[in-house]
């Protein structure tokens, strides 16, 4: 596969991507490029899009149609070797409930091919602060505790771009401290990072960039300080209010 | 290299997490034991008839404990989407079909060996005399239908009533293997010359090896989503 | 002259009907009226001329199952996949009148309605693969997966086929000769053969006159979705 000359080396991007779940339309022609060094919030109602946006980029979900371009190759079904330069965090944990924490860094590190096993492995478990819980299984944690292994998992391989599904779900307050802090270092790392989360404040304070999603389009895509007043008025307290 | 080391890393995690839920392992072969307990009802075999009636009931109670196995295979997996997670890992499809395959492989033979055990015990029947071309045939009756098994195990997850599905979508591929390996246990349990079935082994050593390799090249479209 | 050029789909489709229609009536004149009565077993064979070629074409309709399945997964056409799709359903069909007309034809002729042996028990298979298939396609919990896992589930249940009719075949070796390629003593008369030949073509053009409507009306509801999202995207 040539590079592609038109766009920069180092960006994930979706072309004109589409995903229909039967004839529901998810994603609608949504072009979008995520570059190093940037970190954006995907912002959304629920149901607008966000997940399978984040899917779609994370190759896990095939577009109906449009492309995914990662570093100027186009992403399908030879292009496996790409997929050690994403990291993604879900809603599900990816995580094997009879295995313990340690283990279930152990196999991710060996699946992603890592030289240094053992000390990327205690590496994140000392970042994601699980020292304590390392020999736990998994089943046995709190979903707090679950979703720092989910995150020390997405982080082992040191991927180029992270996407971060709701990442703050159960996190407590110096879990969430700790994260927000990672997502704002890793761009000025020369990593790119896409997340979403239902928390807006939380969200610009951590991020450049804002992407609006509205029923499965990108309906605002620029820096968060020209954002339109609407968003933030759509925001959290709006939405816990009406839930 | 790499490839095998993958195989073998995800063939270790299957069987340690088959360890430490060993009651299910437990479960199975109780099971597998109750359908030659029921069948020891249904048919009262007695002397010849107990030895013309064996490789049939071994045989159900191997199929019966296979679907389970299968289906409880990637209930492991959906748990928390884990799948998934080895999917965002550069991995090539097909290995994580043979890590599967290997995995069953040796769940459901375990599940074999007990029921063949327990067969063996209340059947009054020694597996001595022939056990060499027992274990070729159960070795490959197994891998075949394991092959099939696991691929049609990872497309029954994603339906509703999968524990239902699967039998249904099973059991018809499967037919070669019932026949295969019933007729060639029976003929090397009655002590027939080799050459009598040794075709049927060969027809089950086919079957295992053409849905081994159709499975691998078609498992990554199963995962696809 | 007829423009055939110029003839859209609906009026190709009352071309295919009428064919289809003579055909099947030539047929059931080659059957009842032209071919002779069997020196032994009377009338009754009659039902050969429905059973053999509705196997047949369940086989043809099982083919295309596989071609579609196929297809779907290198070209990822929608239209393979609604081909394996109306194939199987229509297929299905087919193969349950072989599993009807089978017992009515050996309940006179063997005095039992149903016996094991290969060709019926590689029918009875068949006619299971098909629902499996059919079954799988309905129980899909994700739609956008369904054509992926059932092609899938095609092609393997289309290569057991063969495998399926050789072990029945060796499991069950006292069994009648097959019709037409068998031993010396089981040759049809031309007269014979030459019906049953009609017959198969006047089957299989009901097939494809089916599976044409089939074929048709998964397109529809396919546009029609696509409005759907056209009038969601506005």
């Amino acid at each position: 596969m040539p590079p592609d000359r038109n766009h920069n080396d180092s960006g994930l991007e979706a072309r004109e991507v589409s995903k229909y779940f039967g004839d529901f339309p998810a994603l609608k022609r949504v072009t979008l490029r995520i570059a190093a060094g940037e970190c954006a919030l995907i912002y959304g109602a629920n149901g607008a899009g966000k997940t399978t946006l984040l899917r779609v980029l994370a190759s896990l979900t095939e577009p109906s149609a449009g492309e995914i371009w990662l570093g100027g190759r186009k992403v399908d079904r030879r292009t496996v070797a790409l997929k050690s330069r994403v990291g993604f965090v879900s809603h599900a944990t990816f995580l094997y409930g009879d295995l313990t924490v340690e283990e279930n860094l152990v196999l991710a590190a060996k699946l992603f091919g890592l030289s240094s096993v053992r000390s990327r492995v205690s590496a994140v478990i000392e970042t994601f602060g699980l020292v304590d819980r390392a020999r736990q299984s998994v089943r046995s944690l709190s979903r707090g505790l679950q979703q720092r292994a989910t995150l020390a998992r997405a982080m082992l391989h040191e991927p180029d771009f992270l996407l971060l599904d709701e990442p703050f779900t159960g996190l407590d307050s110096t879990a969430v401290a700790s994260l927000e802090a990672l997502l704002r270092r890793l761009p000025s790392q020369g990593k790119a990072v896409a997340f979403s989360t239902h928390n807006f404040a939380q969200g610009i304070s951590i991020a450049h960039r804002l992407v609006a999603v509205e029923r499965g389009r990108v309906s605002y895509d620029g820096p968060v300080a020209s954002a339109p007043a609407e968003y933030s008025l759509r925001a959290p307290e709006a939405e816990v209010a009406r839930s | 290299m790499r490839s095998l080391e993958i195989v073998w890393t995800l063939l270790v995690k299957d069987l340690r997490i088959e360890w430490r839920q060993r009651e299910t392992l437990a479960s199975v072969c109780i099971f597998g034991l109750l359908v030659v307990f029921l069948c020891d009802f249904a048919f009262e075999p007695a002397g010849a008839e107990a030895l013309r009636l064996l490789p049939g009931v071994l045989w159900i109670a191997f199929v019966f404990a296979g679907i389970l196995g299968f289906n409880r295979s990637f209930a492991a997996e959906r748990e928390n989407a884990c799948l998934e997670g080895i999917r965002l890992a550069p991995v090539e499809p097909g290995l994580i079909y043979l890590a599967k395959l290997a995995a069953n492989f040796v769940f459901l033979a375990v599940a074999e060996v007990v029921i063949t055990f327990a067969a063996a015990l209340w059947y009054n029947f020694s597996f001595f005399p022939a056990f060499k071309d027992f274990v070729t045939i159960v070795f490959f009756g197994t891998l075949g239908y394991v092959a099939v098994g696991v691929t049609f195990g990872a497309v029954a997850a994603n339906t509703r009533m999968r524990e239902v599905m699967l039998p249904v979508l099973q059991f018809p591929v499967a037919v070669p293997i019932f026949i295969g390996a019933i007729e060639a246990t029976s003929g090397a349990l009655k002590g027939a010359p080799p050459n009598l079935y040794w075709s049927w082994v060969r027809l089950l050593i086919a079957f295992a090896v053409i849905f081994a390799v159709l499975s691998f090249m078609l498992f990554e479209f199963v995962l696809e989503e | 002259m007829i423009q055939f050029s110029k003839m859209n789909r609906t009026s190709w489709t009352s071309v295919h009907a009428l064919v289809t229609l003579l055909w099947i009536l030539v047929a059931l004149y080659l059957a009842l009226i032209y071919a002779p009565t069997d020196v032994s077993q009377g009338n009754v064979y009659r039902i050969m001329y429905i059973h053999v070629p509705s196997g047949w074409t369940a086989f043809v309709a099982y083919l295309l199952v596989f071609l579609g399945s196929v297809g779907y997964l290198i070209r990822r056409s929608q239209t393979a996949d609604d081909l394996a799709c109306a194939a199987g359903e229509i297929g299905f069909i087919f193969c349950s009148c072989v599993l009807i007309t089978g017992p009515l034809w050996a309940k006179p002729i063997w005095g039992i309605w149903w016996t094991w042996d290969p060709r019926l028990t590689l029918t009875f298979v068949l006619w299971l693969l098909f629902a499996g298939y059919l079954l799988v396609r309905g129980f899909f919990i994700n739609p956008g997966r369904a054509a992926l896992l059932s092609a899938v589930v095609g092609i393997v249940g289309f290569v057991d086929v063969p495998i399926d009719y050789m072990a029945i075949r060796w499991w069950r070796t006292q069994h009648p000769q097959p019709v037409i390629f068998g031993g010396p003593n089981s040759g049809l008369p031309f007269s014979m053969l030459l019906t049953l030949l009609v017959s198969f073509g006047a089957f299989l053009c009901l097939f494809f006159f089916l599976l044409r409507r089939r074929l048709s009306l998964l397109r529809m509801r396919r546009d029609l979705s696509h409005l759907r999202r056209e009038l969601a995207e506005d």
